[in-house]
């Protein structure tokens, strides 16, 4: 009985490891998008913050500073991607495809550069990394609750105040909000600003929480599952924190069950667990799975009438 | 009041605007070189030689050209039983049917279901790189061999070099990774050509992306289009497999795209959407390409990567800041009518 316990326990730990950085890229792209800005450049937004924490706290020696100069560094990005899509009315896609290309070539540069490791930063120990705070063997480091709380935030945020209000309206209909006296920029400029935060904590969570540094794409397309998770939960904070949770447990299971032959099934394939986030979501948008409704006026670039 | 801006002429459209875009994406990398502490005009110079300084690095300039004109996803099929004339023709034909087929699921899906079709490739993107992982582990992975890899294509299953080509006609030229893949890509971008501007399917294709309600009026049907589209895209991108695999390698390697596939947004988006424009875009990448590993080599400070980041910076660019540039060539325009 203790054993079937401390299981659950190990495979609950790990789940919410696992889905810790989705559940904020996650809730950062729910941002964007309620406001009319598709995202898809999480991921190297993830992985160029991720870079620049492990960066940070190897030289400096503190995870906070590590933390701080990672969310500079998506802000940078989140700030680039605001210029392109609300400033110069660019396409939203290929500006998220630009910054992911970017952010996977830039930091192993920078790292190269810098450290001379082919890439990764030095090893990182002791109060360099973000340490459990209560359970020692179940990581559940700072930026594990910042993500538990970034959910009813969000939805706070999103559904009760009046910012949320706009946010959402402007991405439905940036004409009505206009014409309401209100800038259709400020406010997705702050959209994308909520989403770089987000992005950058995730990051941060990746390279000096999760794992002891930085190696390259070690973001390793989790910023796509975030996406997907958006998706999945039909862009509303509670059911997008659903998918990324049921998303980390297809994860942990996948990693439990390599090379493991399952009674009458045989050995079942690594790569199918892994690719059925993508699959879930690609069965959702073909609606076969309820309905999932965008923002209406996500990917278009709103140009103010004279 | 403004001055009135009119549009550009087209010449400064189509040449002018994607050099001074490609110039603006250089002049940051000149930054990033210089922050990482070299010479940024050192860098530029050995950048060129190393692209178009021999003919040996002219022929791997050419070969990296050829995977940009292509550019996308996986080819599966081969086998080394069947005569040369035949098999070749088979695989790629099949190379061109699977890449057709695997693009058919999202563009069904957004013709019948009304799925974002950019989500969905992103999403089918990872599915079509977690089955490759399966299948090179599991099933394809040469007997004995440790690193996920196929065993190699017998002489039948290979594409000829090209400098084995032009020895046989009497031109002695340095051995490099171009083979006749080339000729196939400069086929299909005639293909294409004709295929656009001289059919009626192609006029029904770039009413579509115009103006989609003029063509459902003029009695297009949309679903069909896309379906189409999508197939003949994917089918093209199917051929990036043949140029790898059976042009070079020889085998079939795990993630061999190595990220040809955005990097094929950016040739079509500098290009300017023409196969003539594409061809010069994927000469460029293809230089940047050849040219970024021999900087690498001779700079250690400076990584392959570098290619990446210069790729990245051109998509940003001239994509999606494409508009940038657009009222300082106005306010030249203006003043000289």
């Amino acid at each position: 009985m203790d054993e079937a316990i401390s299981f659950v326990f190990l495979m609950l730990a790990s789940t919410l490891r696992v889905a810790t950085p989705l559940v904020l890229c996650a809730m950062g792209g729910l941002f964007s998008e309620k406001g009319g800005i598709v995202d898809v450049g999480l991921e190297g937004k993830m992985l160029m913050a991720a870079f620049f924490a492990a960066a940070t706290a190897s030289v400096t020696g503190s995870a906070w500073a590590g933390v701080a100069v990672a969310v500079l560094a998506a802000e940078a990005l989140a700030l680039l991607h605001g210029l392109a899509c609300i400033t110069y009315r660019g396409n939203q896609v290929v500006s998220g495809v630009a910054i992911n290309i970017l952010a996977a070539g830039l930091t192993v540069v920078l790292g190269a550069a810098w450290f001379a490791r082919g890439g990764q930063t030095p090893p990182l120990v002791g109060d360099q990394r973000l340490m459990p705070l209560f359970l020692p063997g179940a990581g559940d480091n700072v930026l594990v609750y910042a993500a538990l709380l970034s959910v009813p935030l969000t939805w706070w945020i999103i559904a009760r105040t009046r910012f949320g209000l706009r946010l959402r309206a402007v991405g439905e209909m940036p004409l009505a909000v206009d014409a309401a006296g209100l800038s259709v920029a400020w406010l997705r400029y702050r959209a994308v600003l909520l989403c770089g935060l987000l992005a950058g904590l995730a990051g941060a969570y990746l390279s000096i929480g999760q794992n002891a540094g930085f190696s390259r794409d070690m973001t390793a397309g989790q910023g796509f599952i975030a996406l997907a998770a958006i998706i999945f939960g039909k862009w509303r904070p509670l059911p997008a924190f659903g998918a990324c949770l049921i998303f980390g447990l297809l994860d942990a299971i996948a990693i439990r069950l390599q090379g493991v032959r399952l009674p009458g099934l045989g050995e079942v394939p690594v790569q199918l667990i892994q690719a059925m986030p993508y699959l879930l979501t690609m069965f959702l948008l073909a609606g076969f799975i309820g309905r999932a409704v965008a923002p209406k006026a996500a990917g278009v670039p709103y140009e103010k009438e004279h | 009041m403004k001055p009135s801006r009119g549009p550009l002429p087209t010449w400064a459209e189509i040449v002018l605007l994607p050099m001074v875009n490609v110039a603006l994406a250089f002049i940051v990398v000149g930054a990033i070189v210089a922050i990482i502490g070299v010479d940024p005009l050192h860098a530029l110079r050995l950048l060129v030689v190393g692209a178009l300084g021999s003919s040996e690095s002219i022929g791997y300039t050419l070969y990296y050209a050829t995977n940009f004109t292509f550019s996308g996803l996986t080819v599966l099929a081969l086998d080394r039983w069947l005569p040369a004339w035949l098999l070749i023709p088979i695989a790629i034909a099949s190379a061109a049917l699977l890449g057709a087929a695997w693009a058919a699921v999202p563009a069904w899906l957004q013709a019948w279901r009304g799925s974002h079709i950019v989500i969905t490739t992103i999403m089918f993107n990872f599915v079509a790189s977690a089955l490759m992982v399966y299948l090179m582990v599991n099933v394809l992975i040469a007997p004995g061999s440790m690193t996920p890899q196929s065993r190699t294509f017998g002489p039948s299953g290979r594409i000829p070099a090209m400098h084995d080509v032009l020895q046989a006609v009497g031109i002695t030229v340095a051995p490099s990774a171009l083979n006749l893949s080339i000729v196939l890509a400069l086929a299909c971008c005639v293909a294409v050509w004709v295929f656009l501007w001289h059919t009626p399917w192609g006029y029904a294709l770039r009413t579509m992306g115009h103006n989609p309600e003029a063509a459902v009026y003029a009695g297009t049907s949309l679903r069909r289009m896309t379906m189409l589209a999508m197939c003949l895209s994917g089918a093209l991108a199917g051929f990036v497999g043949v140029n790898e695999l059976m042009g070079v390698h020889h085998r079939i390697v795990l993630d061999f795209p190595a990220g040809y596939g955005f990097a094929g947004i950016a040739v079509a988006l500098m290009g300017r959407n023409h196969p003539l424009g594409i061809v010069l875009a994927a000469l460029l990448f293809g230089a940047l390409q050849q040219g970024g590993a021999e900087l690498a080599f001779e700079i250690p400070t400076i990584t392959r990567e570098m290619v990446v980041v210069i790729q990245g910076l051109i998509i940003l660019f001239s994509g999606a800041l494409a508009h940038l540039p657009r009222p300082w060539l106005q306010v030249l325009f203006v003043h000289r009518a």
